[in-house]
């Protein structure tokens, strides 16, 4: 945001970000397979910056590790986001940054599923909407200003 | 079950990229493709497997969505994320860019060939759909300009021996379009979808139309004349469209394409779900109250988003496919009594 921008949501709260995932004998065991679990997928979206303010969307409670469900035989991830304030304008972004990091990440037989959490914003129906058709997504994409935003999102911070 | 639709041959059509759309030519040699790669590609057959005899990668900036064959076969229409649509005129195996449409405001998502030949009809995310008249010296002129949507504007598609056009969009309705002095209006608005009508097919004698959508189901109109005798009530001394049939809780993830084969009459699906499915009309049910079977279901047909089932207009049965993975399926539907 640039110096001067009015915040929509001034003085949001902010949470405790979850500790690193406790390794295992079995992670460390290239033989075992195991499948993809909530917390991976977590792990990838957990450190998405808002495009608001200089923290995480975990930082911000918007993504919770509760709200993702993943099915690694079905091929299914389903996340849910809850946007800070009922009336985000961000919200649209929030849910375009979080599907295109876990379609950058995840193998391609997964069928990505991203939510508001229901209740939680005034436009949560057209905003499930736009995130769920593909084709504007596409679209979206190939906008250079767009994916700009989106990468900056995605980007590690300094 | 799922037998009864074969797997003929497979190919990459864009590779690293998603394949959106296949078009079979008028004679059904030929199998048009167009993708993610902003490219278009014509596919022929040698022996049993197919080959690309032309790349046609100059004309677009961005993804090209949907690709359409003139009637008589010799022009190639590409509409694009880029606002524009192309018109490719053949000559032998190469194929030159002889106009390009511009006037949409965003992407066109696609467009289609009166079977006249003589109008095109193309429509975009702007909510507009666009009719094009075509002269002989291959000049495209705009007609009309329908903003009836209040939506993003998925498909258009022309009656087959009609001057009616119908389209579908983001705003779960399906629309019927006739002339009407020198400028298009829309007839009928066909609500009953939940959630965006992603595609439209009428079938043979275009007295029906099939529709599909993010709601996960197949609906089937019927066009009804003022007057009729079941009653259904028409505005004015304009037929109007009623739903007929509805297909629920076969599909699990958005439906994206339908064909409705002209030569057998049975339906395709291509879905989200990964899966082609065929269904067949039960000959002995009520026409006002059909009754469609599911006669195929292959549930990996591809390995991402099935985006695209085309039948070929001349070889019965024989069904291309395209799917996000950049594949072409070829199929055979044979039914099993």
């Amino acid at each position: 945001m640039a110096e001067g921008t009015r915040l929509e949501n001034v003085n949001p709260l902010i949470y405790q970000r979850s500790g690193e995932r406790q390794l295992t004998a079995e992670d460390e065991d290239e033989d075992f397979v195991d499948p993809i679990d909530d917390r991976e997928i977590f792990d990838l979206i957990r450190s998405i910056n808002d495009p608001e303010h200089p923290l995480s969307l975990e930082e911000l409670n918007v993504v919770e590790q509760m709200r993702v469900h993943v099915n690694d035989n079905e091929s299914t991830v389903s996340v849910e986001f809850t946007p800070t304030i009922p009336h985000c304008s961000m919200a649209t972004l929030i849910g375009l940054s979080i599907k295109v990091k876990l379609l950058r990440s995840l193998p391609e037989r997964f069928k990505i599923d991203v939510h508001i959490s229901p209740g939680t914003h005034a436009s949560e129906q057209a905003v499930n909407k736009q995130l769920a058709d593909k084709e504007r997504v596409a679209a979206a994409l190939e906008n250079t200003h767009l994916l700009e935003v989106v990468n900056q999102c995605l980007s590690a911070r300094v | 079950m799922k037998d009864s639709l074969k797997l003929l041959t497979r190919f990459s059509a864009h590779p690293d990229s998603r394949c959106w759309f296949v078009a079979w030519n008028p004679n059904g040699t030929l199998l048009a493709s167009c993708g993610g790669d902003r490219a278009v590609r014509v596919w022929g057959r040698e022996g049993d497997s197919w080959v690309c005899k032309s790349v046609l990668s100059e004309g677009h900036q961005r993804t090209v969505r949907k690709v359409a064959w003139s009637p008589c076969g010799n022009y190639l229409a590409s509409a694009s994320f880029d606002a524009t649509t192309c018109i490719w005129k053949k000559q032998q195996d190469t194929f030159e860019c002889v106009t390009t449409l511009e006037g949409h405001e965003n992407e066109v998502k696609c467009v289609s060939w009166a079977p006249s030949g003589n109008l095109l009809a193309t429509c975009s995310r702007d909510k507009s759909v666009w009719v094009w008249e075509v002269d002989e010296e291959d000049e495209y002129e705009c007609v009309s300009v329908v903003n009836s949507h209040t939506q993003d504007v998925k498909h258009v598609i022309w009656h087959p021996n009609q001057e009616l056009l119908a389209s579908c969009s983001y705003d779960n309705t399906v629309k019927i379009y006739k002339e009407d002095d020198d400028d298009w209006i829309c007839l009928d608005t066909l609500e009953g979808h939940e959630s965006t009508v992603w595609s439209v097919d009428f079938d043979k004698s275009g007295q029906r139309l099939a529709s599909c959508s993010d709601d996960k189901t197949v609906k089937i109109w019927r066009e009804y004349l003022p007057g009729n005798e079941q009653g259904v009530v028409c505005k004015g001394s304009d037929p109007c469209w009623k739903s007929i049939c509805t297909l629920s809780g076969f599909h699990t993830r958005t439906i994206y394409d339908i064909s409705w084969c002209h030569l057998t009459n049975v339906i395709a699906t291509a879905c989200g779900d990964d899966a082609i499915r065929v269904f067949e009309e039960d000959a002995a049910s009520d026409p006002h109250q059909p009754i469609f079977r599911l006669m195929a279901h292959v549930p990996k047909a591809h390995s991402q988003d099935v985006n695209c089932a085309a039948w070929n207009p001349k070889e019965g049965g024989l069904l291309a496919s395209c799917s996000d993975d950049g594949e072409i399926g070829i199929w055979l539907y044979e039914p099993q009594n």
